[in-house]
C-alpha cells in the first residue's frame, strides 16, 4: 500500500507523456528521425538488447569503481582536510577548483594520460564524483557538537578515538548525502569517458547518432538514466537502513 | 579546591577578573548570574576544559579524581542506545565491556530508566534524556559534578522532579557538585551554598550559606524560609 503511494503518482505522468509522444509522432506531427515513438524505442531495446545489456554492463562496471574510489579517496581527503585549519586552508581551495573544471573539457587529457578504454572511463567518473564526498563530509566532520568533544576530553580521548567514535558517525549523515549525490555523477562522468574513451553506453549513443538511429539513442539514454537513479536509490537504501534509528531525516512520521 | 586571582578573556571582554573562590569537598555550590556574566567560562576553567588566562585553580587533596559535567542539553550520542550513551565514559576510560554495562545499568537504575536501556534517544522524551545525561555523568563515580544550566530547556514539574533527584543522588554519593543556573528558585531549592555573581567581570556579590534544611522535597518550595531565601537572591540579582 504504501509502496504503491510512492510508486504510483510518478507513472501516470510517465504513461501520459509516453501516449502523448506515440499520437504525436503517428499522426505525422514531429518526424520519427527526431523523436522516435516510444513503441519503437521500446522495438530497439530488443533489437539491439545484447548490445545494450553488454554496454550497460560495461558502463555500470566503470561507474561503480570510479564511485568507489570516489567514496574511499573522497572521505579520506575530508578527514585529512579536517585534522588542521592550517592543510584545509591550504587545500581545499584547490578542492573546489578540481570541481569547477568541466570534465567535458579534460576529458581528452584523460585519454592522453590513460588511453582509450576502461581506464579513462574510471577516472573521468572518478574526477566528477569525488568533490560531493569530500564537501559533504568536511561539513560533516567540522561541524561536531562542541560540547560533546568537550565530554570526550574530559575522559582523556585521544584525537583517533574522538574521529571514529564521535566525529566520524556524527558525520554520517553528511557522508550518506555526499555519497547519493556522487553516485549519480559517477554514471554521467562515466558516460562521458564513453563518449571520448570509447566502450559502454556513451559509445553506443555515439555510433547509432552517426547511423541517424534516433530510437537506439533514446534506448540508450533511457537505460543511462536508469542505472543513474538505481545507483542514487541504492545509496538512499543504505543511508535509510544505516540511520533509520537516529537521525529526523529518516524516521517515518 | 581553590581559585585563586583566576582572569579570563574573550576577545578583548574581560569575563572574569581577580576571581576567588574556594569550595569544601563535599560541598552543594549554586552558581547564580545573568547570562553572560562568566558562569559557563568557570565551569569550563573548573572542568580543565580551558586554561585560565592568569591565575590558578588548585585541587585537594589530589588532581587525580574524576570530574564530570552535565551540559545545558542532554548531548547523547543519537547512534547509541541508553545504555550505550551511560557507558560512554568507561569506554573512553578503558573499562572492560562486561564492568562497564553492568556500571551503566546501576546508573541508569539510579535516574530510574532501568527500563529504557535499549532505547535510542529519539525515542525519549526530554526529561528522559536529561536523566541519561545524568547517568552518564554519574556512571564514573565522579568526586566533582559541574552542571551547567542543566534543566533549563525542560518544563517546570519535570524540572521538579530531577531537582530532587539530583539533591537524593548528592546526598547518597557525598560528591561535590557545582550548579551553575540562572533560576534563583533552583539555586536556593539545591544548593547549601549559593554564589551570585555581577554581570561585569564575574565579580562576587554575595556568597551565602542557604539556611534550609537538608531534607528537601517539594513541599519545601511553599516553605517561608525558602521563600526568604528566594528574595535574599533576588535582590542580589537585581541589583545588577
Amino acid at each position: 500500500m504504501k509502496l504503491a503511494k510512492t510508486l504510483v503518482p510518478p507513472l501516470i505522468p510517465l504513461a501520459v507523456l509516453t501516449l502523448a509522444f506515440e499520437l504525436i509522432v503517428r499522426q505525422g506531427l514531429i518526424p520519427a528521425y527526431l523523436l522516435p515513438a516510444p513503441s519503437s524505442v521500446f522495438k530497439a531495446m530488443f533489437e539491439v538488447g545484447d548490445q545494450l545489456w553488454r554496454a550497460m554492463l560495461e558502463t555500470s562496471g566503470a561507474a561503480l569503481i570510479g564511485f568507489f574510489m570516489s567514496a574511499i579517496g573522497g572521505i579520506a581527503s575530508a578527514v585529512l582536510l579536517s585534522s588542521s585549519r592550517w592543510i584545509q586552508r591550504a587545500f581545499y581551495p584547490y578542492a573546489v577548483f578540481f570541481q569547477t573544471v568541466p570534465i567535458i573539457a579534460i576529458a581528452p587529457l584523460l585519454v592522453i594520460w590513460f588511453g582509450y578504454g576502461m581506464r579513462t572511463v574510471i577516472a573521468s567518473a572518478f574526477v566528477v564524483s569525488i568533490f560531493p564526498v569530500i564537501a559533504n563530509t568536511l561539513t560533516g566532520l567540522l561541524s561536531t557538537d562542541p560540547a560533546l568533544v568537550d565530554l570526550f576530553r574530559l575522559y582523556g580521548a585521544s584525537s583517533a578515538v574522538t574521529l571514529f567514535k564521535l566525529r566520524f558517525p556524527a558525520a554520517l549523515p553528511q557522508i550518506l548525502t555526499g555519497l547519493r549525490v556522487s553516485a549519480g555523477l559517477a554514471v554521467i562522468g562515466a558516460i562521458v569517458g564513453e563518449f571520448i574513451g570509447g566502450g559502454g553506453l556513451g559509445s553506443v549513443v555515439d555510433v547509432a547518432r552517426t547511423q541517424q538511429r534516433v530510437d537506439i539513442v533514446f534506448a540508450a539514454v533511457l537505460l543511462a538514466s536508469l542505472l543513474g537513479l538505481a545507483l542514487f536509490s541504492a545509496i538512499g537504501l543504505v543511508s535509510r537502513l544505516t540511520l533509520r534509528r537516529w537521525h529526523a531525516s529518516e524516521q517515518t512520521p | 579546591m581553590r581559585l585563586e586571582g583566576v582572569r579570563r578573556v574573550f576577545d578583548d571582554r574581560i569575563v572574569l577578573s581577580n576571581f576567588h573562590l574556594s569550595i569544601s569537598p563535599g560541598e552543594f555550590l549554586a552558581i547564580l548570574g545573568p547570562s553572560g556574566c562568566g558562569k559557563s567560562t568557570l565551569l569550563r576553567m573548573i572542568a580543565r576544559l580551558a586554561p585560565p588566562d592568569a591565575g590558578s585553580i588548585a585541587f585537594t587533596p589530589s588532581e587525580n579524581f574524576q570530574t564530570a559535567f552535565v551540559f545545558q542539553d542532554a548531548h547523547l550520542l543519537p547512534w547509541r542506545t541508553v545504555l550505550e550513551n551511560a557507558a560512554l565514559p568507561l569506554e573512553l576510560t578503558g573499562v572492560a565491556r562486561e564492568q562497564r554495562r553492568q556500571k551503566a545499568r546501576k546508573a541508569l537504575e539510579q535516574v530510574n530508566l532501568a527500563e529504557a536501556l535499549a532505547l535510542y534517544p529519539a525515542q525519549l522524551s526530554g526529561g528522559m534524556r536529561m536523566r541519561v545525561s545524568l547517568a552518564r555523568a554519574l556512571v564514573t563515580g565522579p568526586r566533582l559534578l559541574l552542571l551547567d544550566e542543566p534543566f533549563a530547556a525542560l518544563d517546570e514539574l519535570t524540572r521538579f522532579h530531577l531537582d530532587v533527584q539530583l539533591r537524593r543522588l548528592w546526598q547518597a554519593s557525598g560528591m561535590t557538585v557545582i550548579f551553575v543556573t540562572h533560576s534563583i528558585s533552583e539555586a536556593a531549592f539545591l544548593a547549601e551554598r549559593a554564589v551570585v555573581l555581577a554581570r561585569r567581570e564575574g565579580r562576587i556579590k554575595l556568597d551565602r550559606r542557604l539556611e534550609l534544611p537538608g531534607e528537601r522535597t517539594n513541599e519545601l518550595r511553599g516553605d517561608a524560609r525558602f521563600a526568604e531565601e528566594s528574595k535574599l537572591l533576588l535582590d542580589q540579582m537585581e541589583e545588577q
